[in-house]
């Protein structure tokens, strides 16, 4: 039978024909990602703003008058929300997603690139429906970033009319917009991958995204069940999260609620949601890691099934974000034992990425030093992990700065410095040009440093029982007076690290206003994105005919081979040996 | 590789390899893998509203309705209860059947029959969707109301428009799904290319909205 793959269908391809189908209304995967990846950038802008007006009040209490306490929880709620689920997600799935998946396997788009585009245009429509929040009476909610009910929508709390309302429809639009994304994505690996790439030949980049995507397709609906149920309560008065109560002195107008419900439901999400982010940057990590160590990825297949493990796993887990709320105590013993599993596939992946840097011809490059310090930040994070899955030492760290050292150490700062890898180690293939290898470096140590003085006293701050989400500490007895210096300390290193990521930006737009013509293959990588006939590659990638795939996409240093690399699509007669009459030898993948 | 071959590898590892192996082992079209895949997502948004319906009907402090009660209906003189329900799952199960047959006659390019067999189901199903519409009166004009009703604890009312108001707009946007697909077929749109995958997927839908009907219906009616 002849061999047509799906996305090799010349009629199927939309050429772009004006400016605006070229570059607005595209159904190209590469400008889809490229919106997709600034519309999520700027909108983490604005979450790392609040983040610094939250660390001026925290660390200068009294002094910045503006900020008041309502506005404080509204910082808190809107920085984690936007940085979780608009920054991170729409940027690893939308953004790294819709660029690589394609061009790692293969393929000439996403399967349904109409879909594809749709998926974003909702993504932006949700992102403006929550910045709409901003300026409405009452201000964006002020709930936290859970949204618990039943304050989220009782009178009282900041943003409790319009903009709960709003922060619960932006929720559901971006559920719909990843849905229609997602869907793409996991068809695309499936169906379009070119002759030749199997599954076990996929670079650990599609691997990742692959399996979050499967995750988030499965844990997003408890997120929209949570935002429909929520705004029913707030909106037609029914009482599915709303318990009676009084509030304000007087008795509220609902009975017979469950708030434990949602926080069910709403971790039912949030769990998986911590690997939707994870497991991309795992596996962005894995591809920079090996291709800048010259080495091939340590313990390949151990890598994908660890991936697979932490994605089934992390759907088992998610009542460890409740042991504080009150349940029976044998469900703390079940979760406790899930979560702890969870750190054997983790622990896995990160010998293996130590061991592909061992006797690795390492090339100290801005992205291997980014991939470098992920993991570092990774390994405090994950470690501070195994304390706060243990009930009984939860309870007491629950509510401290612990939780808030840990949670940013493992999912703010390791992911981050998977994107700026990532950024910059595909950056020469996106845009055609070489960013600037100094500005990198100085936005690498001052980024690393400045995380590591922020997070690190926050855990010390944790055990001396500082309590997290207080707008002011006020004056206790168990917090000393070294508490509000250290304090103090940690918002300086935060606007320092906040302010130095201009130098970032800098980069990017001098590189590409007047950067140097990048080589097609900078890195001297082998998988199928580096292979494109054109730098950046046009629609279709491809030009005539697809590639056909040989090999895994690590074959690094083969013993005998002339040049350190073998790319997935060289034929294995035409790999140059350094000995003119010896043949190359495949290796098992 | 064909399907067989699969089934009967008794070693696992290659029963991996095969499943793990490029396309040309994996022989099925990209839209029907999309819509398994959509209806999988789908199918954990319906177990989320029925895990909060189970959990609020056992956390509310009220009696929870007697459903035969609630939704018998006065017919010649005799109180039938759940004749309504039973009548609406009859015709939604017919239009099931009736699907599969324009699948089947989709297998042999017969256009005029797959466009009949598609147009009688989504008229079964719009029927379906009058007749909620007409349950949902009933139950309105008897004082239901999202926030209460007469009958017992509020979250009956709750649950009950929010769950099947989804389904509902489920067989809705089938309804126009199916529309539109066969007036295509009519058109002889994928004739073009003699590929009718369309009909098949349409399908996967609509049996779909059928089989979550039939849990709505064991767990809203019956119990």
């Amino acid at each position: 039978m002849s061999y047509v793959p799906i996305a090799d269908q010349p009629d199927e391809m939309h050429d772009p024909q004006t400016f605006i189908t070229k570059y607005i209304w595209s159904q190209d995967h590469k400008v889809i990602a490229i919106q997709y990846a600034g519309t999520a950038i700027a909108v983490g802008v604005v979450a790392l703003v609040l983040s610094g007006l939250m660390r001026l009040q925290l660390g200068f209490p009294d002094t910045f008058t503006f900020i008041e306490p309502a506005e404080y929880y509204q910082y808190v709620t809107m920085h984690g929300m936007i940085m979780v689920v608009y920054l991170l997600t729409a940027l690893f799935l939308g953004g790294f997603g819709n660029y690589l998946i394609p061009l790692q396997i293969g393929a000439r788009d996403m399967v349904f690139p109409f879909l594809n585009m749709l998926s974003y245009w909702f993504y932006l429509l949700s992102v403006l429906i929550l910045m709409a929040s901003f300026f409405v009476p009452g201000g964006p909610t002020g709930a936290g970033w859970t949204l618990y009910p039943p304050q989220a929508i009782t009178e009282g709390t900041p943003g409790a009319g319009a903009g709960i309302m709003l922060m619960l429809a932006s929720l559901a639009v971006f559920v719909v917009a990843f849905t229609m994304g997602g869907l793409n994505y996991v068809t695309t690996v499936l169906q379009a991958r070119t002759r030749g790439m199997t599954l076990m030949r996929m670079p650990l980049s599609v691997w990742g995204i692959f399996v979050a995507t499967i995750l988030g397709l499965f844990a997003f609906p408890a997120l929209f069940v949570s935002a429909v149920m929520m705004s029913f309560d707030k909106l037609l008065g029914t009482s599915f999260f709303m318990p009676a109560m009084i509030s304000l002195g007087e008795v509220v107008d609902y009975r017979g609620g469950s708030p434990i419900l949602f926080q069910h439901l709403f971790w039912f999400f949030g769990h998986p949601e911590v690997y939707i982010v994870a497991l991309p940057a795992f596996g962005l990590v894995s591809d920079v890691l090996s291709t800048h160590a010259r080495r091939n990825i340590f313990g390949y297949r151990m890598m994908v099934w660890a991936i697979v493990a932490i994605g089934g796993l992390s759907f088992i887990v998610w009542a460890h974000h409740m042991y504080v709320s009150g349940m029976n105590p044998y469900f703390g013993f079940f979760f406790a034992f899930t979560t702890l599993i969870i750190a054997i596939p983790t622990a896995i992946k990160v010998y293996n990425w130590v061991l592909t840097l061992w006797q690795g011809n390492i090339r100290l490059t801005v992205p291997m030093l980014f991939a470098m310090g992920f993991i570092f930040t990774f390994i405090h994070g994950g470690l501070t992990g195994l304390f706060l899955g243990n009930v009984t030492i939860d309870l007491p760290l629950s509510d401290t700065y612990f939780v808030v050292a840990h949670f940013h150490m493992v999912m703010g700062v390791s992911p981050v410095m998977v994107v700026f890898a990532a950024i910059y180690h595909w950056f020469p293939k996106i845009s055609g040009k070489m960013f600037d290898e100094r500005l990198g470096k100085i936005h690498f140590w001052g980024t690393f440093l400045g995380t590591y003085a922020i997070y690190l006293p926050m855990h010390y701050l944790g055990f001396l029982g500082v309590p997290r989400r207080y707008f002011a500490l006020g004056t206790t007895d168990f917090i000393p007076q070294s508490a509000f210096e250290l304090n103090a300390a940690i918002s300086v290193a935060a606007i320092f690290v906040g302010v130095l990521q201009i130098v970032f930006f800098i980069n990017i737009f001098k590189s590409l206003w007047s950067g140097k013509k990048a080589d097609p293959n900078p890195w001297d990588a082998t998988s199928l994105e580096w292979l494109t006939p054109d730098t950046p590659p046009r629609h279709g990638n491809w030009g005539h005919e697809l590639p056909t795939v040989y090999r895994w996409a690590y074959e690094y240093g083969s013993p005998g081979v002339k040049e350190d690399f073998v790319p997935q699509n060289l034929p294995p007669n035409e790999v140059q040996m350094e000995n003119p009459g010896e043949k190359y030898k495949e290796s098992e993948h | 590789m064909s399907s067989l071959d699969i089934a009967e590898s008794k070693n696992s590892q290659e029963f991996v390899e095969d499943w793990s192996a490029d396309k040309q082992t994996y022989h099925v079209p990209w839209g029907k893998a999309m819509m398994w895949l959509f209806l999988v997502s789908d199918t954990f948004i319906f177990t989320c509203f029925l895990v909060g319906y189970l959990n609020v009907r056992r956390t509310t402090t009220d009696p929870w309705p007697y459903p035969s009660e609630v939704f018998a209906l006065e017919l010649f003189g005799h109180n039938l209860p759940l004749i309504l329900i039973a009548i609406m799952t009859f015709v939604l199960i017919t239009s099931s059947g009736t699907m599969a047959m324009a699948v089947r006659y989709a297998h042999f390019r017969d256009k005029k029959k797959v466009f009949w067999f598609m147009a009688i189901t989504a008229f079964f199903g719009a029927t379906f969707v009058g007749m909620q519409v007409f349950e949902w009166s009933k139950l309105i004009s008897e004082g239901v109301r999202p926030w209460g009703n007469p009958f017992g604890a509020p979250q009956f009312g709750s649950i009950f428009f929010m769950v099947t108001g989804f389904h509902g707009l489920h067989v809705s946007i089938g309804v126009i799904y199916l529309l539109i697909v066969a007036s295509k077929v009519r058109r002889g749109h994928y004739d073009k290319k003699d590929n009718y995958e369309i009909v098949e997927i349409t399908g996967l839908y609509w049996h779909f909205v059928d089989l979550v009907w039939v849990f709505i219906f064991a767990f809203f009616y019956l119990w």
